[in-house]
């Protein structure tokens, strides 16, 4: 009796040796990385709840895109004009919400992110609608062009199409993690600590608590945008169901895996999460690939729940640094 | 506002801070009449007539959300698929079992009001008993709502449905039209939101609402069964979704999105009737479907859904306390 005929569930192992199958996971697991890092800041750190986080990806893709389809800037410009875009667009929701109470200000995130992809299928002159923007990323086939050649040279007889993505995203992932864990141990960093803790007490050592916050919003803005054009190299097109809520909802589901408060946690939390999310794909089940799908937002579900209810540091948090806003 | 009266645009501003409601009415009835001049009295009446219907169903999902908030502090973002699981149970009722589309209204309330009290039982109670911090209950609502739409979503697959209703029939009076069922939504809708009106307004189960969300330690002391109050909100909560997500079906289309895609607008009707006001969510919804339906005369329809978004943002930056709330901290 095989393997296979024992369990009841079996697993086709062959793909877990499929050097493709960790490349596409690799790069989603380096695009969340950057978009939760942004969670990590806010939400970790700083003891805002963005529930928006999707809204900064989808306008700093679109712009970039925009900017090189209509505007003719080029892919390498187009990049920091659409940061500095997704940054001001940040501060204009984080002006008046983050007066707001912690709730509330979940509540209008997550509104002006889902007002931005209703713009994106309803503007269509400017945003193609539904069917979405192609075509800017030539300048950057060529520099993925490059890497296949260097990679080859190295002795990859074949190397993946997706690879150069692959390096190029955890290289930004990386330095991200380690810019952001820098900036946590200087006196900036402790005092988006201490707010965290008690807004009121750093406001009494003469803290602007609101500057802050601002600038961990806009920290969270500008890597939200980076993970924006990682989405859009990753399809090559974009449209605006790859900026549905749920996106922000995995980012939250990575977040808490890794554990708050830890910036590498978030990377570790990315890894584990789309290798077992990607991985169910894979899973011998007898149901259409519908259900499957199905099944693994289920999960993800559950995950959260289960997560919440029982370990709500996550693997690498720690439970005093969760003080969630009572 | 304390101090001394102030004059002229100053205590014009003061009268309106001191009555909110009041200048919510006027800004709604200059519209109207604005709309009845420019665009006719005719395409107002219609409008006004379809932004009831919406309005109904806005203003019966957004008690429920509003109730939990106010007496459990739980912002709960699954409340959207409670409506989403109503509606399929209607569909359930009233096209595989092919039974008439009222007693799948009926079934679907009952059971979404069960939904609510099991989760109550499952989760939220033993979350308060943990003293769980509120970003560990919106996660887990998040959760919730994942789990629900997926479930429904392998059960059903996510293609669009409809009821088995009548919708090509219409009644016409006055010289506008509507549609049998919708009229049937709309009716249903109205006199179900003035029934929980009155109940929240004049039974002894409203008065213990009111009271727990003032505080639930204070009604405890004052020989309040809190238990019981907070299952009868459950039921409520939940069997008034099921009902919303029920009646929105009939007059759209049953998919998974159905209730998530609401929840953006039940939010503005909220947040517009003051979190944790019951009768505020209930005018303010009638408000939104109103002036979702008539911005319709004005723009292009594709937008409608928009003005949702637009009054939810501008009412949580300039009046988050509401048309009905109190100032309190927000």
């Amino acid at each position: 009796m095989s393997l296979t005929e024992l369990l009841p569930i079996a697993i086709s192992f062959e793909e877990f040796t499929d050097i493709g199958f960790w490349t596409s996971v690799g790069v989603l697991a380096g695009t969340y990385t950057i978009f939760a890092l942004g969670l990590q800041i806010n939400v970790g750190y700083t003891g805002v709840i963005n529930f928006g986080q999707v809204g900064f990806a989808a306008i700093g893709a679109y712009t970039m895109a925009i900017l090189v389809t209509d505007a003719s800037f080029s892919f390498w410009l187009a990049l920091p004009v659409a940061v500095l875009v997704t940054i001001l667009f940040g501060l204009v929701i984080g002006m008046p919400a983050l007066r707001l109470r912690a709730d509330y200000f979940a509540i209008t995130t997550i509104a002006a992110a889902e007002a931005i992809r209703f713009t994106a299928q309803n503007a269509r002159d400017l945003t193609g609608g539904n069917q979405g923007l192609l075509g800017f990323s030539d300048d950057w086939d060529v520099v993925s062009d490059r890497i296949e050649i260097w990679l080859e040279w190295l002795g990859w007889s074949n190397p993946e199409t997706l690879f150069p993505l692959l390096i190029v995203v955890w290289v930004v992932a990386l330095l991200a993690a380690a810019g952001l864990s820098v900036l946590q141990r200087t006196p900036w960093g402790r005092v988006l600590r201490a707010i965290r803790e008690d807004e009121d007490a750093a406001r009494a050592l003469g803290k602007n608590v609101f500057v802050y916050k601002l600038q961990s919003l806009s920290i969270a803005a500008t890597l939200g945008a980076i993970s924006g054009f990682f989405i859009a190299l990753n399809l090559n097109f974009i449209n605006p169901d790859a900026f549905q809520p749920l996106v922000t909802f995995l980012g939250y589901a990575v977040l808490i895996l890794g554990g708050l408060a830890s910036y590498w946690g978030v990377a570790v939390g990315a890894i584990l999460f789309w290798t077992v999310l990607e991985g169910l794909r894979y899973l011998d089940l007898p149901f259409e690939d519908a259900e499957i799908a199905a099944i693994r937002f289920i999960l993800v579900g559950l995950a959260l729940i289960l997560l919440m209810a029982f370990r709500p540091q996550g693997i690498f948090g720690k439970r005093e640094e969760m003080v969630l806003g009572d | 506002m304390t101090g001394a009266p102030r004059t002229g645009l100053a205590s014009v501003r003061d009268w309106a801070d001191a009555n909110p409601a009041r200048v919510a009415l006027a800004i709604v009835v200059t519209i109207a009449l604005a709309l009845v001049v420019t665009e006719g009295l005719q395409n107002t009446a219609q409008t006004s007539l379809n932004g009831l219907s919406y309005g109904a169903i806005y203003a019966l999902g957004a008690v429920g959300l509003t109730l939990v908030y106010g007496i459990l502090k739980l912002t709960n973002f699954a409340h959207g698929d409670f409506l989403t699981f109503g509606a399929y149970l209607a569909f359930l009722v009233n096209v595989t079992w092919e039974l008439p589309f009222a007693l799948g209204v009926v079934v679907a309330v009952v059971a979404t009001a069960m939904l609510g009290l099991f989760f109550e039982r499952l989760m939220w109670r033993p979350m308060r008993g943990k003293g769980a911090g509120m970003l560990q209950l919106l996660l887990m609502s998040i959760g919730l709502a994942l789990v629900l739409r997926n479930t429904i979503q392998f059960i059903w697959g996510s293609e669009l449905r409809s009821m088995d209703v009548d919708v090509f029939s219409t009644v016409s009076f006055l010289g506008l039209q509507i549609g049998r069922t919708e009229l049937f939504v709309m009716i249903i809708g109205i006199v179900v939101l003035l029934a929980v009106g009155l109940l929240l307004r004049y039974s002894y189960l409203g008065k213990q609402m009111r009271a727990l969300s003032d505080s639930v330690d204070l009604a405890e002391t004052s020989g309040i069964d809190t238990t019981r109050v907070i299952t009868y909100t459950w039921l409520l909560a939940g069997g008034l979704a099921g009902l919303a997500g029920a009646l929105i079906a009939a007059i759209t289309n049953v998919k998974p999105e159905l209730g998530f895609e609401l929840l953006l607008p039940i939010f503005a009707v909220v947040v517009l009737g003051g979190i944790g006001n019951a009768f505020g969510a209930l005018s303010a919804g009638l408000i939104l479907g109103l002036v979702i339906e008539w911005s319709t005369l004005v723009i292009d329809s594709r937008w409608k859904l928009a003005i949702g978004f637009v009054v939810l943002i501008l009412a949580l930056i300039v009046r988050p306390q509401g048309i009905f709330g109190r100032a309190r901290t927000v």
